[in-house]
């Protein structure tokens, strides 16, 4: 039996853009996407395509589908996950999906998954790093009305359940959760692994399967806000550092530490 | 008016913690704040004594819980179902992010993660302004919820804590019972650590890339000793293999807050700040006068980190003697 898997990914500005080109256009409330830094699939998207792969390594006949929400996608950073060793891209792809709100965006996620399913697991990853909204993927399990478990760190199939480790701050639980269910995956997976030229080379091969709106049963109508954004922008920063001189560098970090026991921050 | 519910976490010795008390300053803000603090379990302990109107015992979590909070999303579902308050608002803690997210999207309502700043609008209790860092704290978000209940997490150490006393109405919610458990938990394994764990840390002594190898962190753990406080490490230094991951801050990392957060030798790039901005006092040592994170410090000594970090463990050592 061949175990459906649906992972969650999302096109993000590269987190790794230096502040100094973050921008914001303050009349559309967007950010300006940085000229030659192309965006990338969020980070934390692929740890859960990581632990779709593991359980492939693991000997487990997995399908895996990369489902994204959004418009003006860039290939090139989508197909990632595919050079990865993930099977099908799907994208739900019309102008305005890149500005819902996380509510609208379970709606479009739920219609997809119902549409293209039944999954046997649904991934998602940690949160995102643009918006990091960390939610969407729970709100999806309850829209669904599917079992939860966030922060999984290992995962196993036997049967028609799914054994796990969900991370908590001083360890780790031992889960069992039915088929089908929704995961959180959290970084503690593994670092995602780095495509091989084959994997490069297949998933440029591969074409996405581009559904509207539409296709999937929804209309603009059914995606209204719940939460409006009225203003974004980059804060002034006022914090006005105070450097501590001295004789020479060691003499510094005597007056440094002189200064913090002042402060009573020491 | 403002009809508010706070949901109270507590510690392991059954006092409520900080962050509960943080979120009461930020319910108190709100325009003519009726504030009610729910709490889980079937004493209230320390919630008693909290300046607010009413504290609401509900089913004892701990002992009914499977630890993926199935038993608490419903039960809240059904406080807030019958209360219909305007705001509903949680701590940004694993609870409170899984379980404000689950209690928005059960019942319909507005979510908003990690706020920094709520507010009210005295003519209209329904409409809740919020605050949130996105893109890694590179930029503030403003919202507006017009649906009520808006459901919101707190990030820590965004608020005071409210160390004012009252003498609330206690209450208990009776459930319909348990929720179904799908999901079941068999065991917890504690992973053993060193020293103070990172997130709950009053001080960290964090290392990056300027460090140049793995030897100095064990300078940077005698300071963490000195000061009572835990070693972390910006991405780059976990990538590069000087030190292990689990010592990461960042946005891909840990989240710390602490009262003061010293970053030797990091450059203070977005993804890192996301990790430590909301620390009381951020202290930089770094030879390149120009890194940003010059611009988010409070102190700093521009220097070289060989020469100016014995001298300063040499002085807290003799503050602390």
């Amino acid at each position: 039996m061949t175990v459906r898997i649906v992972v969650l990914a999302k096109q993000v500005p590269d987190p790794e853009t230096p502040p100094s080109q973050f921008k914001v256009d303050e009349s559309t409330n967007r950010v300006i996407p940085p000229s030659g830094v192309p965006p990338v699939v969020n980070g934390f998207d692929l740890n859960a395509v990581e632990a779709a792969l593991k359980l492939r390594d693991a000997g487990t006949d997995v399908e895996i589908t990369l489902l994204s929400v959004g418009t003006e996608f860039v290939l090139d950073a989508m197909k990632k996950p595919q050079a990865m060793g993930a099977d099908r891209l799907v994208l739900v792809d019309e102008p305005g999906l890149d500005r819902l709100d996380s509510a609208g965006t379970v709606t479009v996620l739920a219609a997809a998954i119902e549409k293209d399913g039944p999954f046997d697991l649904i991934l998602g990853g940690r949160q995102a790093s643009d918006w990091d909204q960390a939610h969407v993927t729970l709100g999806l399990a309850e829209v669904l009305r599917l079992p939860l478990v966030s922060l999984v760190q290992k995962l196993e199939i036997s049967g028609d359940l799914v054994q796990l480790q969900r991370v908590i701050p001083d360890g780790y639980q031992v889960v069992t959760a039915p088929i089908p269910s929704v995961l959180t995956i959290s970084n503690e997976i593994g670092e995602p692994r780095y495509p091989n030229l084959r994997g490069i080379m297949q998933a440029s091969r591969k074409q996405p399967e581009v559904f509207s709106i539409a296709d999937i049963g929804l209309s603009m109508d059914d995606l209204a806000p719940k939460i409006e954004l009225k203003r974004l922008y980059v804060p002034e920063s006022n914090r006005q550092v105070e450097l501590i001189e001295g004789d020479d560098e060691a003499d510094a970090g005597r007056r440094l530490a002189l200064r913090l026991r002042e402060e009573k921050l020491i | 008016m403002t009809t508010v519910i706070v949901v109270a976490e507590r510690d392991e010795k059954g006092e409520i913690v900080q962050s509960t008390r943080q979120a009461v300053t930020a319910a108190s803000n709100l325009p003519d704040a009726q504030i009610s603090v729910v709490i889980t379990g079937d004493a209230p302990g320390s919630a008693t004594s909290l300046p607010v109107g009413r504290v609401v015992t509900i089913a004892p979590i701990e002992s009914t819980d499977n630890g993926i909070y199935d038993q608490a999303t419903a039960d809240l579902a059904a406080l807030v179902s019958a209360d219909s308050p305007d705001v509903v608002m949680f701590s940004k803690s694993d609870f409170g992010s899984v379980v404000g997210a689950r209690l928005a999207f059960r019942i319909g309502a507005a979510f908003a993660p990690d706020c920094v700043e709520i507010s009210g609008d005295a003519s209209d209790a329904g409409t809740i302004g919020v605050t949130r860092p996105v893109y890694g704290g590179s930029a503030l978000a403003e919202f507006e919820i017009a649906s009520s209940p808006a459901i919101v997490t707190l990030r820590a150490g965004a608020f005071e804590p409210n160390t004012d006393t009252g003498a609330p109405v206690v209450e208990s919610f009776d459930t319909d019972g348990l929720e179904r458990k799908p999901v079941e938990v068999s065991e917890s394994v504690a992973e053993s650590r060193e020293g103070v764990r990172l997130e709950d840390a009053d001080f960290v002594v964090s290392g990056g890339r300027g460090l140049g190898g793995p030897e100095p962190f064990s300078v940077l753990a005698d300071l963490a000793e000195v000061l009572g406080g835990a070693v972390g490490a910006s991405r780059a230094a976990c990538d590069a293999g000087w030190i292990d991951h689990s010592h990461q801050v960042g946005l891909t990392g840990k989240s710390v807050s602490p009262d003061v957060y010293i970053a030797v030798g990091i450059s203070g790039a977005s993804q890192h700040m996301a990790g430590c901005s909301s620390s009381r006092a951020i202290v930089a040592i770094n030879k390149d006068g120009d890194s940003n994170i010059f611009k988010e410090a409070r102190f700093g000594v521009v220097g070289d980190w060989e020469k100016v970090l014995p001298s300063f463990l040499a002085t807290v050592r003799e503050l602390k003697a």
